[in-house]
């Protein structure tokens, strides 16, 4: 990925900038400029949200075998997360023994380095989830 | 104009190592190493953890404690000897972080572990002259000891964060006093990974001549003697220093007590009296008065006289984790485990995807 594109998705990676329609209500992580229901009704009705950060484990599963980059991390857990706003995200569940790891269980974003580009690149910052006692 | 801090935020990594363990690895007697430093565990960041998200933790933690709007912010000093850029400013991201406005000056500072008080003074004078309404000074690290080098037993990792401003303090930052001298006791070179230092030039003409200095300064220019002072606390870079150099001053045991993190997290470097300042914050009541005095190796020391006031009974405390939250909430590591966190092991660099 670019190190341009990264940039730009900065407020989402960061502090969870979401969107949400006007007309239905509906929130989208990423944002989203058109509502996928109202189409073009939504057009200009589309609202910045930030995402609570909190939300619930929806489904998990255990990586063992990491790309090089997450190699110092494993076994880790991904997690498809369901946010308190109604969408999912899907991003590491860190902090945790992966036998503690439950459907349902509540957790909360933090930041943390998601990747760089080699040791003279640029560091990539986004959240990831911790539990949420 | 009186300037204080309208704000605090702690954090400290969750992963600990004992002496005893790092002990075990290199032949050497961890458990007495663990008692000539007063250490009985150190904190330990995860890989994906640096003073960048440590900065971000801490930094958040103060905003959640207030309503003060970020975009009000006008000033962001990170203090660190660990920034992972050598060129990019920490604080750049913190900002973007906690949602400041881009019309804010922003720069890193580095003077060994006082960098994070040196970027209290800044705010003090900024807010002080009515140039910016808030400043947030943050003081983290995330420290590394060479492998088997005495400091691996102590270099660790955390950090706080201060919002400074003129209305609303939990606590007014009455004086300020320091004190500096060219004394080469620690220090690490461009491109080095990890420090050197000059052995037992580390104590007496470094440590304790500055933080004395340092400390009997303030109590001349603040009036004050040290029973005056409910809470007392001192650069930690192990356990016994910041002890015998309270008593040197005329302060009590019992007085640092609450402030003295070291023996459950190691040396934070720049977290270190940030971290103890937030420990004793969280527990102090309005009218007493804090002690604190900051040390830098090469060298230098800051002091400062603080009282609480009256708002912190009705400052949101709860609104973050303490720092004793914080330093109970762990999880014990071997040193396999910490070498690979560390980086101590070499791998092939992968690419973000
Ligand atoms: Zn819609």
């Amino acid at each position: 990925m670019s190190t341009a594109r990264l940039w730009r998705e900065n407020p989402s990676r960061y502090n969870l900038a979401a969107s949400k329609c006007g007309v239905c209500g509906k929130v989208f992580f990423p944002p989203r400029n058109v509502c996928s229901t109202c189409h073009r009704k939504s057009i200009g009705k589309m609202e910045q949200l930030l995402l609570s950060g909190e939300g619930e484990v929806y489904s998990y599963s255990v990586v063992h075998e990491a790309p090089s980059q997450f190699e110092m991390l494993k076994p880790y857990v991904l997690a498809m997360v369901r946010m308190d706003e109604g969408v999912m995200l899907t991003s590491q569940l860190i902090d945790v023994d992966p036998k503690e790891v439950d459907i349902g269980m509540r957790v909360k974003t933090t930041l943390r380095k998601v990747g760089e580009d080699g040791p003279a690149g640029v560091i990539y910052y986004g959240y990831k989830f911790t539990p949420n006692p | 104009m009186q300037v204080g801090i309208v704000s605090y935020g702690a954090y400290v990594p969750h992963y600990r190592i004992t002496p005893q363990e790092i002990g075990r690895v290199w032949g050497t007697d961890g458990e007495l190493m663990s008692k000539n430093l007063l250490i009985f565990s150190k904190s330990v960041p995860s890989p994906d953890e640096d003073v960048i998200t440590i900065s971000v933790e801490a930094a958040r933690a103060m905003m959640k404690r207030t309503k003060v709007d970020p975009r009000l912010i006008g000033a962001l000093y990170v203090g660190s000897e660990s920034h992972p850029y050598a060129v990019k400013p920490t604080g750049t991201i913190v900002c973007e972080a906690i949602r400041t406005s881009p019309n804010i000056t922003v720069a890193d500072y580095e003077f060994a572990c006082k960098a994070g008080t040196a970027a209290i003074q800044t705010c003090m004078g900024l807010v002080g002259s009515g140039m910016v309404k808030y400043g947030v000074a943050i003081g983290a690290d995330t420290s590394q000891g060479a492998p088997g080098d005495p400091l691996e037993y102590s270099a660790s990792a955390g950090g706080a964060a201060y919002l400074i401003g003129s209305e609303e303090m939990i606590a007014t930052l009455n004086h300020t006093f320091s004190y500096t001298t060219d004394t080469p006791d620690f220090w690490r070179r461009e491109g080095q990974p990890y420090p050197s230092h000059g052995g037992r030039f580390t104590g007496e003409p470094a440590y304790f001549k500055h933080v004395q200095a340092a400390g009997k300064g303030l109590m001349n220019l603040a009036k004050t003697k040290p029973t005056d002072y409910a809470y007392a606390v001192f650069h930690q870079p192990n356990g016994k220093f910041p002890a015998r150099v309270a008593k040197m001053l005329g302060f009590t045991d019992k007085q640092i007590e609450v402030g003295l993190l070291t023996p459950q997290i190691g040396n934070t470097y720049s977290g270190a009296v940030p971290l103890g300042l937030a420990a004793i914050l969280d527990v102090a009541k309005p009218g007493e008065r804090i002690f604190v005095v900051a040390y830098g190796s090469g060298a230098g020391a800051d002091g400062f006289d603080i009282t609480v006031t009256d708002n912190i009974s009705n400052y949101d405390r709860k609104a973050a984790p303490s720092v004793k939250e914080l330093l109970e909430k762990k999880r014990m590591i071997d040193y396999a485990t910490y070498a690979k966190f560390r980086g101590k092991i070499r791998m092939q660099e992968g690419e973000v995807s």
